[in-house]
């Protein structure tokens, strides 16, 4: 059997899975956050402080493992023959919805791969947030099944589907040369790229490593079309299992590795990045789960299309980044310590509106 | 029922490829069903979404678009 053959049989989404599984940890074990060994809503958090669309100090790092998601999916879509440009299904929608999708989360403290993470590694905080990302997808199943849709895409020009990739790569080498291009007004070289010295951005795993972990799974998982949100919605909508078997060997395979590693800790207190307002962890993950499904696939899934030509999928993951930009500079985003001040409150908007989005979106109004 | 149906669902997200295959092949009941898929993952999701409901399947690459044909 081919490995293109294999990757897209039963067991691609399993060994994808299970790569995530052994990777994240041992990213962590390597330096990245607790718990955080790959977390696509904060790793996009952190790239959006590190080019300074927020301030949050303590979360600010260009994360080489999203870049190489978008370079690992490249290179299997190029070699699968799976590269095709396209664009044009309501990608200012997608931009909200991915927006929302990083403000949700971020109220949370992960995306649905932390979830599993962070469930893996002993916090039982990360069960609401798991139960929270089910209700959201049943509840956008909810409107996929009254008619909704984005419309569809259509062939793009020759240079779409490179944006994303050469973006990927000028953030790469933002991160190797750090440039200070900028000036404090006492004339002080500042910026463009800003690197936290302390907290969550300052903690992370060798570059190469990152880099080569992200090739990895980046390269796989285009081909499995593994996806954390498609895993749940498919078996609840189309009585499918095939990706929720990827979901499942991440689990066991994470869980497996911090034991080896001893960085399993069971309890709800004191875990890394995380909070305990159950209620909070649960409804962030709703509005999470609820713009995943209406974009069509999880945060990873929508990395991974932009290394395969999708254009919407990158208006998904730039939107992805303003949300994550958003949430700390208006105090949405959640701390260990708890929801933000607004968090609750941009959870309620987010909602109203993808539920807007939900009901209204068809495919005769949106062609 | 015996009847045949097309159904284009080329430039779809997930799941709506998938989706509208499940529900074409449970109203026609048995038939012939030709989908117009124009990406690798719509044409999985929808040979698989047939094979699981007891449908056999067959696939025709035509340029962009491929021609899947589900009977039963």
């Amino acid at each position: 059997m081919s490995l293109s053959r294999f990757l897209s049989s039963r067991w691609g989404p399993i060994v994808t899975g299970a790569a995530v599984g052994v990777l994240a940890p041992l990213l962590v074990q390597q330096g990245n956050p607790g718990n955080m060994g790959i977390c696509v809503a904060c790793f996009n958090r952190d790239i959006a402080g590190a080019l300074g669309f927020h301030r949050a100090a303590a979360v600010q790092y260009i994360r080489p493992e999203i870049l190489a998601f978008v370079f690992g999916a490249l290179a299997a879509a190029l070699a699968f023959g799976e590269f095709r440009p396209r664009g044009g299904s309501s990608p200012l929608i997608r931009f909200v919805l991915g927006m929302f999708a990083a403000i949700g989360a971020l109220v949370f403290l992960g995306c649905p791969w932390r979830a599993v993470l962070r469930l893996a590694g002993g916090d039982g905080n990360a069960i609401p947030g798991i139960v929270g990302l089910v209700a959201g997808i049943g509840l956008g199943i909810v409107f996929l099944k009254r008619g909704f849709s984005l419309g569809r895409s259509r062939p793009a020009a020759p240079a779409v589907p490179w944006v994303m990739p050469v973006f990927a790569a000028v953030l790469l080498a933002l991160l190797l040369g750090a440039p200070l291009l900028g000036r404090t007004p006492e004339g002080n070289p500042t910026g463009p790229v800003f690197f936290s010295e302390k907290g969550p951005g300052s903690q992370h795993a060798p570059w190469l490593l990152s880099l080569a972990a992200g090739l990895v799974v980046g390269f796989l998982a285009q081909r499995s079309r593994f996806c954390t949100v498609g895993a749940f919605r498919d078996v609840l909508l189309l009585r499918d299992a095939h990706l929720l078997n990827g979901v499942v060997a991440l689990l066991v395979a994470a869980f497996a590795t911090n034991l080896a590693l001893g960085q399993f800790h069971a309890g709800f207190e004191g875990n890394p990045v995380a909070h305990t307002g159950t209620s909070w962890n649960f409804a962030g993950m709703v509005l999470a789960g609820l713009a995943f499904t209406l974009a069509g696939g999880c945060p990873g899934r929508q990395v991974f299309l932009c290394g395969e030509g999708d254009g919407d999928a990158g208006v998904f993951v730039v939107g992805m980044i303003a949300g994550a930009g958003v949430a700390h500079l208006c105090s949405l985003a959640s701390s260990p310590s708890g929801p933000g001040p607004y968090g609750p409150w941009a959870v309620g908007i987010g909602l109203v509106v993808l539920c807007l989005f939900g009901a209204t979106m068809r495919e005769s109004t949106t062609n | 029922m015996n009847g045949t149906k097309n159904l284009d669902v080329r430039g779809l997200s997930c799941p709506e490829p998938a989706l509208r295959t499940r529900l074409a092949l449970q109203g026609l009941g048995t038939g012939t069903l030709v989908v117009l898929v124009d990406s690798s993952t719509s044409r999985n999701n929808v040979e698989r979404t047939g094979r699981q409901l007891g449908w056999q399947t067959q696939a025709l690459e035509e340029g962009a678009t491929t021609r899947i044909t589900l009977r039963k």
